[in-house]
């Protein structure tokens, strides 16, 4: 399991910490200043203060700390993509022709930039991993300079400015402002690093690998680059067809549902319609610890337990049941997936209004006739959602799958075979020695495009049926 | 109304209509009744066995058998350079002097089996025990003093009834004059079973008796730290953004159901960003804590900002009104009446979001902290794993002993959960307003 880290840049991220606490002291330095500064000019006498004396503080404080940090986050940031760049040029021309082998040059020249040396690197490589070097400390210490100039020019500024009629309140309001703003666009920036980061790695996957043959393919059998290259005639080994992953992952979503839809079905109706104020109280917080489980615990149980206890009561009766079989994890995550339909189904049977029940009642019904008649009606497009956003949760579950589910990517619909999933073979893919631009590394990322397309279609769909069949009471 | 075209029941047909059915309809009721009781006797059962499963393998895997014996602390073999630095007592005779003081206290055997067998039942941390011993207690060099060595894993195992005296010897793991000399050790009392402290203190180790989860744990908190660090921050300045200061128009309708949208993303499409951007653009190394630290913040993210937003449309108007109105800018408004007023909220849902974070898996697994590291990490930089990946790596490997190892681990990983959502619920209750 043990591997080195493929790129450099620990030293570079501890500076970039210290080079962040240089900046924070500055910063408190010229809050003093800055406030220092505007107390004197106070008991001297001159006029009154337009701010708080603090807000000049918090004036100098900012003015020091934020633009030198955003020098610092993007330069720290650059300059690596900047040097993978420029070593291409060290590169013999056939090197530099394709990615994949300028991805293994790149990880040579980082082995001797680490001092790894296997044999004696190329002179090509020696003189790569030399330009490297020096850039790497020349950057170093360029940032280190503009990141503490721009600081102290900051605070030089910020200090300039500081006067009786200088409106400080309002700039510091006006810096609030924005960085609140730029703030609630981070979670922007993460879907759109997201949706970067899985689509540009899954269009050069299917570069490689035909699209048509990913989605409609029947085998998914991925082998390393380099068994592809190395025998001439063995091109047909690898072939990544996800109709097998995606079978095993609904028949295990199933196998989950028909656990979870009728235990947290009928819970979520006994809780809401039955139960008396203590008995909610004590069951709906235990349900939820069912919820707050670590999802590796579960995997740990449905392998440990759950799975030796199907394969002996299938065998008991008689059937072949496969170690790692579909039915344990389904079980298992049919277990964790009951507080989500049971806490969803319960809010939506509560905001059904109570003039229907009584209606029912009014003609005589019983409480479960109310109940099946008229109250799961009213709440069915509510429950069809939680059942929905419920499957999207175990499609994207990995821990319990990556533990009792095994790899074995057997096309079958029967859940006592071994079936593999989506997310299962992303970890197995992603996790250990991989090497980057294969065919292999790069259709985890496709894996993860299907993830996110099924996940948020599923959410999407559920919204949906929500807005359209919600009934409004008023 | 209509007009009842159809001749209506008499009332004695219907009472009688009514009483024909009313048996069945009554106890078809209690049956509802009774499917929605075992449906939640059933979804509580699967917990208790969850509980029940974990607690039955992990309370032993608390605990381990040691064995003490006498040692003599020889100054000349132990500490050759003789300053009792643990470099001299790491090039010392260590081990040769665990061991023999092993074969005194089980008699002395001669032939070379035996010794070999002897020398299975002493775990093979003993060396670095007995200089750790030695390093605490440097006083008593010189001297012949007891000294606790925890045994081997196959041994511990023998002590717990695993392994089974009737098996043939050939389909053990242990020989008949291992045994033999385990019975002789436990008879003269040697043999103690204690709460393990290999467990709390031990690093990361393909040795079931000598692997513990003190790097994960510490890896655990430098995460959870860097993650807090960010995402609170972020996740409250967000929510104040969106619920106070930004004009509801098509840009904030976007973050919203962007946020709504990162929700429902599953955590290892989190873990697969953290490695394109940040590992393999960004170039940081894999495995540190600070990668994951900032992709968990990402992933409880919404969490975080869903649950402030709800703290912050709790505070009542009139709070606001009143503070604009003795003249307190927008921002003094926010600053000094609402957050403080919204906090207990926020900080209920960071914690909630915290939890999660704690127990994640998938995403760390991406960035690489799965490595098998032996250091503790000692910043947020060094390479390191966290509890729940520890528990994914124990429970992939094979020894029996490792299972207890690994639900005595879940059991630590539960504590500090139940710990944490216990102080959310209590925070909440304790400063829950109600206007």
């Amino acid at each position: 399991m043990f591997r080195r880290p493929f790129f450099t840049g620990g030293s570079q991220t501890v500076s970039m910490i210290n080079l962040a606490l240089v900046v924070l002291v500055i910063a408190a330095a010229s809050y003093y200043l800055c406030q220092q500064a505007i107390l004197r000019a106070r008991s001297q006498g001159a006029q009154k203060l337009h701010s708080l004396p603090h807000y000049y503080g918090w004036w100098g404080a900012s003015m020091a700390a934020i633009p030198a940090f955003c020098v610092l986050l993007i330069m720290g940031t650059v300059d690596d993509v900047l040097f993978k760049n420029w070593l291409v040029e060290f590169y013999p021309a056939d090197v530099a022709a394709n990615a994949v082998d300028q991805a293994i040059a790149f990880a040579k020249v980082m082995n001797v930039v680490q001092g790894i040396l296997f044999g004696t690197p190329e002179p090509w490589v020696q003189a790569a991993a030399e330009a490297y070097l020096s850039w790497s400390e020349t950057s170093a210490m360029v940032l280190a300079l503009s990141v503490i100039a721009v600081s102290l020019g900051g605070a030089v500024f910020a200090y300039s400015k500081v006067d009786p009629e200088f409106r400080s309140r309002n700039a510091v309001e006006r810096i609030i402002l924005w960085v609140l703003a730029i703030s609630s666009t981070v979670a922007i920036l993460t879907t759109i690093g997201i949706v970067l980061s899985v689509v540009f790695e899954s269009i050069r996957f299917f570069r490689l690998v035909p699209f048509d043959e990913f989605v409609f393919g029947l085998v998914w059998n991925p082998q390393f680059e380099g068994a592809e290259r190395a025998g001439s005639g063995q091109m047909g080994i690898a072939t990544y067809g996800m109709i097998p992953l995606f079978v095993g992952t609904f028949l295990i979503s199933i196998v989950a549902l028909f656990v979870a839809v009728p235990v947290g079905l009928f819970s979520a109706i006994y809780l809401a319609e039955y139960a008396d104020q203590r008995t909610r109280g004590i069951v709906k917080p235990l349900l939820e610890i069912l919820a707050g489980v670590p999802t590796v615990v579960y995997g740990f149980f449905a392998a440990l337990t759950v799975a030796p206890f199907v394969k002996s009561i299938g065998e008991g009766l008689g059937l072949t049941v496969a170690s790692e079989s579909a039915l344990a994890a389904g079980l298992v995550m049919g277990v964790m997936i009951i507080p989500f339909i049971s806490s969803l189904a319960d809010d939506v049977i509560n905001a059904v209004p109570q003039a229907l029940r009584d209606a029912a009642y009014g003609l005589g019904s019983t409480h479960s006739e109310a109940v099946r008649q008229v109250v799961l009606p009213a709440a069915l497009p509510g429950i069809v959602a939680a059942i929905i956003l419920a499957v999207s949760r175990a499609i994207g579950e990995t821990m319990i799958v990556v533990m009792a589910a095994g790899l074995a990517a057997n096309l079958s619909f029967n859940p006592l075979d071994a079936v593999t999933t989506v997310t299962a073979q992303i970890v197995t893919i992603l996790v250990g020695d991989q090497e980057f631009e294969s065919a292999k590394t790069l259709s985890a990322f496709a894996l993860a495009l299907l993830l996110i397309v099924i996940t948020l279609g599923l959410n999407f769909f559920a919204l949906q049926i929500v807005k359209k069949y919600r009934e409004q009471y008023d | 109304m209509t007009d009842v075209t159809v001749r209506g029941l008499t009332p004695e047909e219907a009472r009688s209509r009514v009483e024909e059915t009313i048996a069945a309809r009554n106890s078809r009721e209690v049956r509802f009744q009774w499917i929605g009781k075992s449906a939640i006797g059933l979804a509580l059962g699967f917990l208790v066995l969850l509980f029940a499963a974990i607690f039955t393998n992990g309370v032993p895997g608390l605990f381990q058998h040691y064995v003490t014996i006498d040692v003599n602390l020889d100054r000349q073999r132990l500490d050759p350079k003789g300053d009792l630095s643990e470099e001299s007592l790491y090039s010392g005779e260590a081990e040769r002097v665990a061991l023999e003081s092993l074969y005194a206290a089980i008699g002395n055997p001669e032939g070379r089996t035996e010794r070999r067998a002897a020398r299975g039942i002493l775990s093979t941390g003993s060396s670095q025990r007995l200089i750790a011993f030695i390093l605490d207690n440097p006083g008593l060099v010189g001297q012949t003093v007891p000294v606790k060595f925890a045994l081997d894993d196959d041994i511990d195992s023998f002590m717990r009834g695993f392994i089974s005296r009737e098996t043939p010897e050939a389909d053990r793991r242990i020989s008949d004059t291992t045994i033999a000399f385990v019975d002789r050790l436990s008879a003269n009392g040697a043999i103690s079973y204690e709460l393990s402290d290999y467990l709390f203190f031990g690093s990361a180790s393909r040795d079931a008796e000598m692997a513990g989860i003190k790097g994960a744990l510490i890896g655990s908190i430098l995460t959870l730290f860097v993650c807090i660090l960010i995402a609170f921050p972020l996740g409250v300045a967000t929510a104040v953004y969106l619920e106070e200061i930004a004009p509801k128009n098509r840009w904030t309708e976007i973050i919203e159901i962007n946020i709504n949208n990162l929700a429902a993303v599953p955590s290892v499409v989190f873990g697969i960003m953290g490695l394109a951007i940040f590992i393999i653009i960004f170039g940081m190394p894999r495995s540190i804590p600070l990668v994951g630290g900032i992709v968990l913040a990402l992933m409880t993210l919404p969490t975080i900002i869903i649950s402030s937003r709800a703290a912050i449309r709790a505070v009542p108007p009139s709070i606001r009104d009143a503070a604009l109105g003795v003249g307190a800018s927008k921002m003094q408004t926010i600053f000094h009446h609402v957050l403080p007023l919204a906090m207990p909220g926020m900080l209920t849902g960071t914690i909630i979001g915290m939890a999660q974070a704690l127990g994640e898996t998938a995403p760390l697994l991406m960035i690489g902290m799965v490595a098998f590291i032996v250091d503790v990490p000692g910043s947020v930089t060094d390479p390191g794993t966290v509890l729940p990946v520890q528990i994914f790596m124990w429970a992939d490997f094979a020894e029996r002993m490792f299972v207890q190892k690994t639900s005595a681990a879940i059991i630590v990983l539960l504590a500090f959960l139940i710990t944490m959502n216990a102080a959310a619920i209590v925070l909440r209750k304790k400063l829950e307003r109600r206007w």
